[in-house]
């Protein structure tokens, strides 16, 4: 799995290639998302429009990582989810806790 | 029984990217459509990855063995670990209050969900047997 990091004013967009698995995926993610945090970032959006693969430890790690920056006082927004992804949020009622763009703008707006 | 497969692995995770590339040769093989081919290769990894994890607690002295059964119109994969046994009824609906948040449990839902039938059976020798089974449904999406 890959990420590269991009920055529009405070906002930090994470752009997500390949699989979020056991092990390497969801560490990548975990690592990334805590250096923002300890750099003082408090408003993220996970581009996942190019994670071609996501396991059940995958969402979990998006949960885990929504927790993370919300307790820290921070904002999460997911971008492009796939079909896939969408489908396994959805089933397990995710979706209602995940706040979901298909436009980057209007994620970067929904930041206020 | 047309084709039956039979594998054996340690119990790494480093496995499981070779056991999803056999999953995924089976599906192509039988024809399963392209949602139906990943909902199965997914299923397969979280019930591995139970087995290796859970199961064998990562014991490399311990095997995981996964069997791939081919009928015309099912494919039937079994999973059996080498660990101390497992009550599937025990794992909390991970759709239930704060089990919502929780990072993990819901390896078994979505292998409920994407299967037309999965069954954990408990092994003689001690392990645990997982058994599931998906039907292949010609002209359809096959997914959910």
């Amino acid at each position: 799995m890959e990420i590269k990091k991009r920055e529009v004013g405070d906002i930090r967009i994470l752009d997500c290639s390949g699989k979020i698995t056991l092990g390497e995926g969801t560490m990548t993610v975990r690592n990334t998302v805590r250096d923002i945090l300890n750099a003082g970032g408090k408003k993220i959006i996970l581009n996942l429009g190019d994670v071609n693969y996501v396991d059940s430890s995958g969402i979990g790690e998006l949960v885990s990582t929504y927790t993370t920056v919300t307790n820290g006082g921070g904002q999460l927004k997911l971008l492009h989810l796939t079909k896939k992804i969408q489908e396994l949020l959805a089933i397990t009622k995710l979706l209602t806790v995940f706040q979901v763009f298909e436009d980057e703008q209007a994620a970067i707006a929904s930041f206020g | 029984m047309v084709n039956a497969i039979e594998v054996m692995i340690g119990s790494a995770l480093d496995n499981l990217d070779l056991v999803q590339a056999l999953t995924d040769s089976v599906t192509a093989f039988m024809k399963f459509d392209e949602d139906a081919a990943h909902w199965v290769g997914m299923s397969v990894r979280e019930s591995v990855t139970n087995a290796i994890q859970h199961g064998n607690k990562l014991d490399l002295d311990k095997k995981v063995e996964i069997s791939y059964g081919m009928e015309p119109e099912r494919l039937t994969v079994t999973v059996r670990d080498q660990g101390g046994g497992f009550q599937a009824d025990a794992i909390p609906n991970p759709l239930e209050g704060d089990n919502l948040l929780k990072p993990s449990g819901r390896g078994i839902f979505y292998m409920r969900t994407f299967m037309d039938e999965v069954d954990f059976r408990p092994l003689a020798t001690g392990g645990t047997e997982v058994h599931m089974v998906k039907m292949l449904k010609r002209g359809t999406s096959g997914s959910l």
